[in-house]
């Protein structure tokens, strides 16, 4: 049960294209962010960094007073804020509003919490058109398929699979070269925006003392959609908050670094309330819908509580050596990496893919470019003590446990231990020197065994153990 | 009622009763930096050429002027209702339009202009950045819909960035409901890692420091 689905990666492993689109992309994503936080160039990255860790504990372990900080910010200025226990909260919450605008088309900012909770889908069964903004996001709509990547959502696809998906959904002539597509989504949208009777975003931060939404990005959508419809809908996980306005000085210097290697993203707009009698655009409507989603039943856990002071730079899938294997679609929700290896658990309850945390090498790259300093490998750690505790509950893994009591015992008698060591030097030799076997020899290759090593490899054990080699020394000393 | 029952659960998760006060949030250090106003204006160039925007040195109004008007070059522009800019001249310059008040007007103009004329109230110099808040004189479309964004602004406006900014304005949403950061033109990079300029937003920043 708790085995990794090997099998399952072998078409991404095999599909050399992708290999490369998958390496190149990490890869330059992390000499970008490496270029940026250098020491000569940003000397308190280190400082920035813990800075960012403690604002995010403290907000977090006091969330029900932000929260309500919030709301009462955001009624201040004119808008409006809508409690989401899940999904279904949120979509009901827009058609309805749809339905009191007479509303048909959104226009939609990337964001990974409307993904979470499927809104386009919702909003679809409802008759309502939800357009995608993101170029990245755009096209993956369009392929009927969800973001590979955090900040990198059509990583998987090349410019040829771009231009069949135009060709095919927007009927245009077949453009192969990516500038000319931009225009081609450029004009395509342009059209929507201007049309949209509804803006959607999510929030890369919620600011308390403000009542304003926090958003970054790099194209423009972000501005579009809340500027030009006559209603704004921010939706946000409730971890999304921040004390201070000034908090942002330490936020925005460590999401660009960390996400695209960029000081700034081009756009960041900071936006609180609808527009005010004195301005002359913006939308009319404001409302951020506060989601839960599962969140609660993880800041109940005080160790893996951390997980929620994630600012989504996607950092952590760039540097992990699976995710640059396996790329996005082989996790199984939306979100990928070691991050969605340790949130998808705790937000879907851990019976759901209980293979996610050991699908890691715990090598520990993922924690040390992480800007607000999550530890990873150790909630990964933590989550596989609780697969194997609810496992051995359900009486799953008798025969692994009687295996770990033999060992133990073995352990405690030195000198059997010896004699099984040695008796395991003669089976556990390799035919050629320093090549690991396959499988372990003269033993059935079946059940349990099987399971194991079908996926390890075994070092053959040296002729001299490492007692006998003791012994040999202290003699030579003394 | 989803507003009750989330606070519970979140106060139950913490172990916090309502309406208890946190501590005092740990304090996010600001360090505003004296650095003199040509190294500042430096560093601004500098940062914002690299992302591919121009930067114009303007030695008096009059100069920035003429910059806007060699630019414009019998093409259509909008202009913001920036005091500055009137001061400049550059509301008078042939094909600039302005003093628009009405959103509708402002956005069938501006979906259809080649360049949107603004000011800024500020500029960070570490990353090149303008500040733009949304008011009565600086409508938000003008530097969002047409293809060239152009910014005029004076020297002193100029601060060295994020740190500063919070620190003069640290609580933007009294003065205004949309701050935005602008960092050079538009980009992309979604499709096969390659930059491409002006996807949504502009993609030809000017600004002109007087």
């Amino acid at each position: 049960m708790t085995t990794v689905p090997h099998k399952q990666f072998q078409e991404t492993l095999a599909d050399t294209g992708l290999q490369l689109a998958i390496y190149s992309a990490t890869g330059r994503l992390m000499d970008k962010r490496r270029a940026t936080v250098r020491q000569e160039v940003l000397p308190d990255y280190q400082e920035l960094r813990l800075q960012a860790s403690a604002l995010k504990k403290h907000t977090i372990e006091n969330l029900d007073h932000y929260l309500e900080q919030f709301e009462a910010s955001v009624a201040a200025r004119g808008g409006k804020v809508v409690w989401c226990k899940d999904a279904g909260d949120a979509a009901e919450f827009l058609v309805r509003l749809a339905r009191e605008k007479d509303a048909r088309l959104f226009t939609k900012v990337k964001s990974m919490t409307t993904e979470e909770i499927d809104l386009n889908e919702h909003l679809e069964e409802h008759g309502l058109e939800a357009v995608e903004s993101d170029l990245g996001e755009f096209i993956v709509q369009l392929a009927h398929s969800r973001p590979y990547h955090i900040v990198a959502p059509a990583l998987n696809l090349t410019r040829y699979d771009v231009a069949d998906l135009f060709t095919r959904a927007l009927g245009v002539e077949r453009e192969t070269v990516p500038e000319n597509q931009t225009k081609i989504a450029r004009r395509v949208l342009r059209e929507k925006f201007l049309a949209a009777d509804i803006g959607i975003s999510g929030a890369n931060f919620l600011v308390a003392d403000s009542g304003a939404v926090v958003l970054v990005t790099n194209e423009g959508n972000g501005r579009m959609c809340t500027t030009l419809p006559k209603v704004h809908v921010a939706i946000a996980g409730i971890e999304k908050l921040i004390p201070r306005a000034r908090d942002l000085a330490v936020f925005l210097k460590l999401l660009g670094r960390s996400a695209t290697g960029q000081p700034l993203s081009v756009y960041t707009s900071f936006l609180a309330g609808p527009r005010r009698p004195h301005e002359i655009d913006g939308p009319e409507e404001f409302y951020v819908l506060l989601l839960d989603n599962g969140r609660t039943r993880l800041l109940a856990d005080r160790e893996k509580r951390q997980s929620l002071y994630c600012i989504r730079c996607g950092a952590c899938l760039n540097h992990c050596p699976v995710f640059r294997k396996i790329g996005g679609h082989n996790y199984p929700w939306v979100y990928s990496g070691p991050i969605g290896q340790v949130i998808s658990p705790q937000y879907r309850g851990i019976g759901q893919d209980p293979w996610l945390p050991f699908a890691s090498s715990l090598c520990g790259a993922c924690a040390e470019v992480c800007p607000v300093k999550i530890e990873l490998p150790k909630l990964l750690l933590e989550l596989r003590g609780e697969v194997v505790k609810a496992k051995s509950r359900d009486g799953e893994s008798r025969l692994e446990r009687l295996g770990f009591r033999a060992w133990s015992w073995l352990m405690r008698h030195p000198s059997l231990y010896e004699l099984a060591g040695m008796m395991g030097s003669l089976v556990l030799t390799s035919p050629e020197e320093g090549k690991w076997l396959r499988r372990v020899p003269f033993v059935p290759n079946v059940g349990p065994l099987k399971a194991w090593s079908s996926e390890r490899d075994i070092p053959p054990l040296p002729a001299k153990s490492f007692r006998q080699l003791w012994r040999t020394r202290q003699g030579v000393a003394r | 009622m989803s507003r009750d029952n989330i606070l519970h659960k979140v106060r139950t998760a913490l172990g916090r009763s309502a309406g208890q006060p946190p501590a005092p949030p740990p304090e996010a250090r600001l360090r505003v930096p004296e650095v003199d106003l040509e190294t500042r204006l430096a560093r601004f160039s500098q940062a914002l050429e690299a992302l591919g925007g121009k930067f114009y040195r303007a030695a008096s109004q009059d100069d920035a002027r003429a910059y806007v008007a060699a630019l414009v070059d019998g093409r259509s522009a909008v202009a913001s209702n920036s005091p500055y800019l009137e001061q400049c001249g550059i509301t008078a310059l042939a094909g600039v339009r302005s003093g628009f008040l009405e959103e509708p007007v402002l956005r069938g103009l501006c979906a259809v202009t080649d360049f949107g004329v603004t000011s800024a109230d500020y500029g960070l110099a570490d990353t090149g950045s303008l500040v733009m808040l949304s008011s009565r004189e600086e409508a938000r479309m003008i530097s969002l819909l047409p293809p060239v964004h152009v910014a005029v602004l004076a020297k002193e406006c100029i601060l060295t960035g994020l740190d500063e900014l919070f620190t003069v304005l640290a609580l933007p949403a009294e003065a205004t409901s949309s701050m935005v950061l602008i960092t050079g033109p538009s980009r992309t990079a979604d499709i096969e890692q390659i930059l491409i300029r002006g996807v949504h937003g502009p993609g030809e920043t000017h600004v002109i420091v007087v």
